[in-house]
């Protein structure tokens, strides 16, 4: 059974993975790399606009355009064109492998019949609690955006992640309405605590394509969610049926 | 759709651990590393990804 976790995940994903790069590649990564002109103009003025309170950091993953004195420029990044559009194809593809093994660990320790149907529910519930419920707090950033320190985010992430997954299963797996309406306060806690947040928005990016960017970024992790969840429902009984024969 | 049950029961208890324990660690590892790593070349790597899904960056 091992084999067959192992062979779906992989297969699924790899499908799922690349028909979501493909859609990637002409939705959020062009709007990345406009977001990085903004981003590139905004160093070179970096000293005008030093006006942080000390929560807020602007942290320039891509270096200025322009070269700033003692600045390491050994660091390894994808070059643009081909090369980043492989990478960012193939991490996409990880995750979706990943996504498949989360689903397929929560649907055979459910004890679920794993079938298309069942799969895109667990899939559409996955995306509620790793995309929907934590960009409610963190709002999906493009480049050059103001953000609290990374690790207190990604903490505030992993919480909601699991207090939202947790939530869900109790609320639908449970009938007694004291667990529903425990289910309900996990739910809403992450985001009653609130998620860290910057002093002061800093981004040069217009407003505009910010917004068009996080409505953008959560209809593909969507996407990435349900394809992976619907590969998963068709290879699992493949991959069932193979086993039974064998 | 396909809903023909094709999950079989009978498996043992130990079987669906390792089944669990297997999938939970794939997941958890890989998007440990395509959304969290800190490392600064995984990071590059993923760099779009990370954005595009809405992970925490930077």
């Amino acid at each position: 059974m091992v084999t067959r976790v192992l062979t779906v995940s992989i297969l699924a994903g790899l499908l799922a993975g690349l028909i979501v790069a493909a859609l990637q590649h002409v939705t959020t990564t062009p709007l990345i790399l406009k977001a990085e002109t903004y981003e590139a103009a905004l160093a070179l003025k970096a000293p005008t606009l030093a006006a942080f309170d000390g929560d807020a950091r602007i942290i320039l993953a891509h270096g200025p355009a322009g070269d700033a004195p003692g600045h390491d420029h050994a660091e390894w990044k994808p070059q643009d064109g081909l090369q980043r559009t492989l990478f960012t194809s193939a991490v996409t593809i990880a995750t979706a492998i990943g996504f498949a093994g989360l689903l397929l660990a929560g649907m055979i320790a459910a004890g679920d019949t794993i079938d298309q149907r069942s799969a895109l529910v667990w899939g559409a519930c996955g995306f509620i609690a790793l995309g929907l419920a934590p960009a409610m707090g963190l709002a999906p950033e493009l480049p050059g955006a103001a953000s609290a320190a990374l690790e207190q985010r990604q903490l505030w992430w992993l919480a909601t992640v699991v207090a939202t997954a947790l939530g869900l299963f109790l609320f639908l797996r449970f009938e007694q309405p004291w667990l529903k309406l425990a289910a309900v306060v996990l739910i809403l806690l992450p985001h009653v605590i609130g998620a860290p947040h910057p002093a002061a928005p800093e981004s040069k990016v217009p407003a505009e394509v910010a917004a068009h960017f996080a409505s953008l970024s959560l209809g593909i992790q969507a996407a990435l969610w349900l394809a992976t969840a619907f590969m998963v429902g068709v290879l699992w009984p493949w991959a069932s049926r193979r086993a039974a024969k064998a | 759709m396909n809903t023909v049950s094709v999950y079989t029961p009978t498996l043992s208890v130990s079987d669906r651990v390792k089944a669990v324990t297997a999938a939970l660690v794939i997941g958890v590892a890989l998007i440990y590393t395509t959304g969290f790593a800190a490392s600064t070349n995984v990071h590059n790597a993923a760099h779009d990804t990370r954005h595009g899904l809405a992970f925490p960056c930077h």
